[in-house]
């Protein structure tokens, strides 16, 4: 039945999409640039792939950051139209997607006020995709109570605030705390959105976001070794969801090692390659090697997920999903760049093609 | 008299010539001295010099490293730089300076002190910590590069401003000093010896004119008693001539 009306409503932008994604850097495409001499040459192989001449009013020379806001422009840009021509429920769809954004953006005003920081400079390195109306007063706030009370009441992320209200005072840990419980509830809120919407969105969405969380729980788990962060305090962290929870996410807030973190992500078929090479590496004492080696497997699989879900029709899924493709390709790019600008051909090769 | 070269304005004394030989002497002391601090600095600066050479070159691979590093950070998280920077509070990587004494010469070096810090290392908890911390330990590697570099390029500006100093005064010692003391001494030994060539002619002098002197005086004197021995015989002959003598004055009896 859904299949039916889906172009009735989202079919013109569903199509748009799909033609997005046609635009999407081919495996051919990354081998042109790969063989960029200069950051100049990179701008001349863009400028014959959809990103046209996105950087033809730059004055050179060129930075690698000037190319990555660029490309996010263009994301941006491309975002926004799809979200004014949305209707429900795609667009809150839509506005689910720009919340991760929104509490990035939070996450900085608050770090930013807390030391005294000009308002105009923050509100310049917030991420354009998360800027909602009230976000300057946000400079006012001194307490999670006040900063929930005048200001996050009004936007959608309040009800994920309201799990932290207990952080009384705004100190360095607090925020990061804050920032990964306030994901870890907007991650559950956007699973059970999905599972509101019909079949083919929310299997799509599930298994992305159940790949998401897992990702989360995995480096926070990983990431919090030889920290002051309480295994107590890393299990809140953890979202909810996911194809670890529940079992794995316990043995994962237990884990002291890198070597219990992969017997945790035994249980899962998918994750257990991960963590071949990583034990490899692990091996030789290189515990950084095995995290960043992780990294690129977590990419890796997220690329290939959202991917997938581009197989499926009369879905929302793949709007999420270019949007995702479309950032891992923004820092593609950025990495050549990056590459070419550092003069370090042997890495260029690291990047994560997509078609 | 030697005009050959500067001198010092001095009376030719044996004083002066005692003074001016003990500073020439203090001299060619000071700069055998000088020469040996020179000799050492010398060395001193040589190793250094290679030592820096040697640390801008790893500090480029050093650099690179890090810039490279810092890549993958951006590459994981996205731009964190502002979170980093306003969660930074206790600075982990101090800088201690101590002096290093060289011949005489003080040269700071400075140490690199490491506080195991905690700051931000919550950053990128969600993906991308583990890539932050090895930025943040290359970083931490780069800066002790960059730290000892620093230290060695103040030694060798330090080092090469006393040695050239050091060179001055090796070579103002050698080329000015020395050369006028010894011009000096010769001066004043040329002098003395005029002197005494004045004195052995005025003694010479002095002894001729003795001599002629008592030559004179003994002809006068025999002229004399030959004239009173003839007077005697006058008198003998003439005997008021004798009550003459009384009254009248010798010119040779003086008292």
């Amino acid at each position: 039945m859904e299949a039916l009306f889906f172009n009735v409503d989202n079919g013109f932008l569903e199509g748009i999409v799909r033609g997005y994604r046609g635009g999407i850097l081919t495996q051919n495409q990354y081998a042109n640039l790969t063989q960029c001499e200069s950051l100049e040459d990179l701008r001349t192989q863009l400028s014959a792939t959809d990103y046209g001449n996105f950087l033809a009013n730059e004055p050179l020379p060129l930075s690698t950051s000037t190319i990555a806001d660029k490309a996010t422009q263009i994301l941006v840009d491309q975002f926004n139209y799809i979200r004014s021509n949305a209707v429900q429920p795609l667009s809150k769809f839509l506005e689910y997607i720009t919340y991760s954004y929104m509490i990035d953006n939070i996450i900085l005003l608050i770090t930013g006020t807390l030391h005294e920081r000009d308002t105009h400079e923050l509100l310049e390195r917030c991420h354009p995709l998360g800027v909602f109306d009230t976000m300057p007063a946000l400079c006012v706030a001194t307490n999670v109570e006040e900063l929930y009370q005048s200001v996050l009441v009004e936007t959608p992320l309040a009800p994920y605030f309201r799990g932290c209200l207990a952080a009384t005072d705004l100190d360095d840990l607090n925020i990061e705390i804050i920032r990964n419980t306030v994901y870890k509830a907007y991650l559950e809120d956007f699973y059970n959105f999905c599972s509101g919407l019909s079949s083919p969105t929310s299997d799509v969405m599930h298994k992305i976001l159940s790949f998401e969380a897992d990702r989360r729980t995995v480096n926070i788990t990983i990431n919090s070794f030889g920290t002051e962060l309480t295994k107590e305090q890393r299990a809140k962290l953890f979202p909810t969801i996911g194809r670890l929870y529940p079992e794995g996410n316990n043995q994962l807030a237990k884990a002291d090692e890198m070597d219990q973190v992969r017997q945790a992500c035994e249980s899962v078929s998918e994750y257990r390659p991960f963590f071949s090479d990583a034990g490899q590496s692990a091996a030789n004492g290189d515990d950084h090697g095995a995290a960043s080696q992780l990294e690129d497997h977590f990419f890796q699989n997220e690329v290939h997920l959202n991917k997938q879900s581009f197989l499926q029709q009369f879905q929302y899924g793949v709007f999420y999903s270019y949007m995702k493709l479309k950032e891992q390709e923004i820092r593609n790019i950025t990495w050549i760049a990056e590459c070419i600008a550092q003069d370090a051909k042997d890495r260029i090769q690291d990047f994560i093609p997509i078609f | 008299m030697s005009g050959t070269g500067a001198r010092e304005n001095i009376f030719a004394t044996r004083m002066a010539l005692t003074n001016t030989k003990l500073r020439l002497k203090g001299a060619q002391t000071g700069h055998s001295l000088l020469a040996k601090k020179r000799d050492a600095l010398t060395t001193r600066f040589r190793a250094i010099l290679k030592k820096v050479d040697e640390a801008k070159r790893k500090m480029g691979r050093v650099m690179q490293l890090a810039s490279f590093s810092m890549a993958e950070v951006t590459y994981a998280t996205g731009d964190i730089a502002y979170l980093v920077q306003e969660q930074a509070k206790l600075a982990t990587f101090r800088v201690k300076a101590k002096q290093e004494n060289v011949s005489g010469v003080v040269l700071p070096a400075f140490e690199v002190d490491r506080v195991a810090g905690s700051d931000f290392n919550l950053t990128g908890l969600g993906r991308g910590g583990q890539q932050i911390m090895k930025a943040k330990e290359v970083y931490a590697k780069a800066i002790e590069t960059l730290v000892e570099l620093a230290s060695l390029q103040t030694a060798f500006t330090i080092l090469d401003e006393v040695i050239r100093a050091t060179n001055r005064r090796v070579n103002a010692i050698e080329h000015i000093v020395i050369p006028r003391l010894e011009n000096t001494i010769k001066y004043i030994m040329s002098e003395l010896d005029e002197m005494d060539r004045e004195e052995f002619f005025r003694l010479k002098k002095v002894q001729g004119k003795k001599k002629r002197d008592t030559a004179a005086r003994n002809a006068e004197q025999e002229a004399n008693e030959a004239a009173s021995a003839t007077a005697v015989e006058v008198a003998l002959e003439e005997p008021e001539a004798t009550e003459d003598l009384l009254s009248s004055k010798d010119s040779d009896v003086i008292f």
